[in-house]
């Protein structure tokens, strides 16, 4: 009753040589023996620690008895993408943190029961759920990431037709570009994406707005827009020896990996540096997919360098633990001052100081302060920067009228409305660096909004010029 | 969504033209964009500038010279053909000023770029004049388009088979020397000519602008590959650029880092040649 069911994973020696997922999943009994530990609170605390509020009692309820259709319609209405949020959601820090469980053990195994069905779904073919009659308003969505996706799926679940503009040569955003295939299958985007075309969504590749269409274009077109650009853009630690060869911003990094899939070059024509002593820099996710990809690329030695400690690491306990066991070594509170480079203008070794953490300060965060004297060099021949990335600029810079804050991110109120009328934004392009799931819960709130607006006040506007045009009629048919 | 080749001509020996069918990058196109373009599902994203466009007709116009196994596949394409992804216009607009003298640099491949760009400024009413050069007459192309286009055209080759005989630069010299007024030079070709224009422009403080050929992934500004140093400071060609100050660009970091991946280079373009040829090994 107290333990949890394992997840079945691909042991550390085999997977740190190949790319296939870590994780496994659980089996049809695993599914349901871990979902009869639901102990059926009567005011459950779970769905709360649910940022797209998924009502986990009740999908858990179906799948102990059995019925794996039903709890996966459940899931789904609420959250069109569960088999990527069941492998790439914290879910440590939110629906199982607030199941009551968790302070008598070990807490429902949420994300890996939701994996569990949105993979026997994937498997059996996925049911469209029956749409509304269409409304006739249309909605542009900018970005195929997780807001996106999560917006363009309850926008069209509404009964609004809508077309989603990506970039990118394939949908997904940070799903396809960042994640890497190991800890989310690419073969799983595209399905969880197709099924948001099923619901009826139009999505147009390789179109970059703000370059070949710009926003205002789009709202000639449209109703109503959502931007969910995303952070793309990589920030850097601004010391010398940054723009060494050899030396990768972590979007650089993964973006050659995972969606050029230069870990296959040269049967893909992407190439990509394949270290031998690789440093990372940073101590998120990001960091831990980009050391974790360097060591399957075949580093002889893959090291984490963190200003903090250990408990700071924004990264999810579980992706430090696998990064861990794979065999990268860590050096905490330590955080690079130069990079060196040989003379043809390649990195060679890393310069770095050890920090010391102060007390927070009024902000909770303590500013890691370096330990004068304690610099020393290591050898590297990649290092890859994870440091975190602000918003993309191409919208922001063409579209007049939204208000940008000085660092980049687009202002939005509460329901996810920008400064501009009929344009919404949510995920990392108001945010900053977030989580997936935080992307789709604002996706999810903006589609909210967008349908009250279109409903409402646009649906309003409407029949009042309507009005007016007949009232101005009669007027005309008067005289 | 793919987008077929119209029309693919050898202009000179491994430098090709391509006329690609992209009504809606066509419609918004502007001198001095390029387009990200992926052969097919294996391929990489390569940029290419935008040589010439037709609003009506929706076709946009690119060079390229054979360099990697890219470009080595897409010298094999044929007129018919298509491919997986064009990506574009990216990248700024050349900023067309008006009421100058602009004196227009452009070495082998770089003729393409320059192109579109000295059609504009005469077309906004500039003077311009015009310096091509390739190392040979054989690798020389488009002298009678840019004739069309400019006031003057001076044209230069390493071994003399036509014009002057010797480099760009010492034409562009000439005429910096003949004091002919020039108020802006724009220089598009190999770095190292257009590290030489800049180091020759400096000292007569003719603003002087280059468009640099950074590697490019995303070609939106998310991966940082194209960074290069402008007046000590990281840009991104692809966002920021592709036209910089000559005068404030890092050459040598431009050049280092345009031969990251020379090894992984080779090794795909002797995979081509294998696919294509069979394999001795």
């Amino acid at each position: 009753m107290l333990e949890r069911q394992k997840m079945p994973e691909q042991p550390p020696d085999a997977r740190r040589f190949n790319f296939d997922e870590v994780a496994l999943g659980y089996t049809d009994e695993q599914a349901i023996e871990e979902a009869k530990r639901c102990i059926t609170c009567r005011k459950p605390s779970c769905i709360g620690g649910c940022p797209v509020e998924v009502r986990i009692p009740e999908f858990l309820g179906y799948v102990a008895q059995g019925d794996f259709d039903a709890a996966i319609r459940e899931i789904k209405t609420d959250n069109a993408l569960p088999a990527i949020c069941g492998r790439v959601c914290p879910q440590e820090t939110q629906c199982e943190q607030a199941c009551i469980l968790s302070k008598k053990g070990a807490s429902i195994a949420v994300g890996r029961i939701e994996r569990f069905l949105a993979d026997y779904e994937r498997r059996k073919g996925m049911e469209v759920p029956p749409l509304p009659d269409p409304t006739g308003w249309k909605v542009a969505v900018v970005g195929s990431g997780p807001a996106g996706l999560t917006a363009a799926a309850d926008l069209a679940r509404m009964g609004h037709a809508v077309t989603i503009y990506e970039a990118l040569h394939e949908t997904g955003g940070v799903l396809t570009y960042g994640i890497p295939e190991f800890r989310l299958p690419k073969e799983i985007v595209r399905a969880e994406v197709e099924y948001v075309t099923r619901l009826g969504v139009t999505i147009v590749l390789d179109a970059v707005v703000g370059k070949i269409v710009m926003v205002d274009e789009l709202l000639a077109e449209f109703d109503a827009v959502f931007l969910g650009t995303g952070a793309g853009l990589p920030t850097f630690l601004n010391i010398d020896g940054e723009n060494l060869n050899g030396v990768y911003s972590a979007n650089e990094f993964l973006t050659r990996v995972n969606l050029m899939k230069s870990y296959k070059f040269p049967e893909y024509d992407t190439p990509i540096k394949k270290g031998k002593r690789v440093v990372v820099v940073g101590g998120g996710n990001v960091a831990m997919d980009s050391a974790r990809c360097a060591l399957r690329l075949g580093a002889e030695e893959v090291m984490i360098v963190y200003r903090r400690g250990e408990e700071e690491m924004p990264a999810r306990a579980e992706e430090v633990e696998h990064a861990k066991e794979e065999g990268i070594t860590f050096r905490l509170l330590t955080n690079p001052v130069r990079i060196i480079g040989d003379a043809n203008n390649w990195v060679t070794h890393v310069e770095y100081v050890n920090m010391v953490l102060c007390e927070p300060d009024d902000s909770g965060r303590c500013r890691p302060q370096p330990l004068a004297g304690t610099e020393h060099t290591i050898e590297a021949d990649v290092a890859v920067v994870a440091i975190g990335t602000s918003p993309n600029p191409l919208v922001p810079r063409t579209t007049a009228g939204l208000e940008i804050t000085r660092h980049g991110m687009v202002v939005v109120k509460e329901n996810g409305a920008t400064m501009k009328k009929a344009v919404y934004a949510g995920g990392d392009v108001v945010t900053g660096t977030a989580t997936v799931i935080s992307a789709m819960a604002a996706g999810k709130k903006a589609a909210r909004a967008i349908d009250g607006y279109l409903k409402g006040d646009l649906q309003q506007d409407v029949e009042a010029k309507k009005q007016l045009r007949q009232v101005s009629a009669q007027d005309g048919h008067a005289q | 969504m793919s987008f077929k080749i119209l029309r693919k001509q050898e202009l000179a020996p491994a430098i090709h033209l391509m006329d690609i069918s992209a009504p809606r990058i066509a419609q918004k196109a502007q001198p001095g964009h390029f387009i990200i373009l992926r052969i097919d599902e294996k391929g990489e994203r390569i940029p290419l500038t935008i040589a010439d466009f037709s609003w009506e007709k929706g076709i946009i116009t690119t060079i390229f010279m054979v360099v990697g196994r890219t470009t080595m596949r897409l010298s094999g394409l044929k007129a018919g053909d298509e491919l997986q992804n064009v990506i574009g216009p990216l990248g700024n607009p050349a900023l067309i000023e008006q009421g100058a003298t602009v004196l227009f640099v452009a070495g082998g491949v770089g003729i393409a770029p320059v192109y579109p760009q000295t059609r504009a400024f005469r077309e906004a009413g500039n003077r311009v004049v015009s310096v091509i050069g390739a190392r040979n007459a054989n690798l020389l192309f488009w002298e009678d388009e840019m004739r069309v286009v400019s006031d003057e055209l001076y044209v230069a080759t390493d071994d003399g088979s036509r014009g002057h005989h010797g480099f760009v630069t010492d034409l562009v010299k000439e005429i910096l020397e003949g004091g002919s007024n020039v108020g802006k030079v724009v220089a598009i070709g190999p770095p190292v000519m257009m590290r030489s224009v800049a180091g020759l422009t400096r000292p007569f403080k003719v603003k002087t602008v280059v468009s640099l050929n950074s590697i490019m992934v995303d070609g939106t500004g998310m991966c940082g590959a194209c960074r290069v140093l402008v007046g000590n400071e990281t840009k991104y060609a692809c966002v920021d650029g592709p036209e910089f100050d000559a005068h404030l660009v890092d050459f040598t970091l431009l050049m280092s880092r345009l031969a990251m991946y020379r090894a992984e280079e080779k090794l795909a373009a002797e995979k081509y040649r294998c696919e294509r040829e069979g394999c001795p090994c």
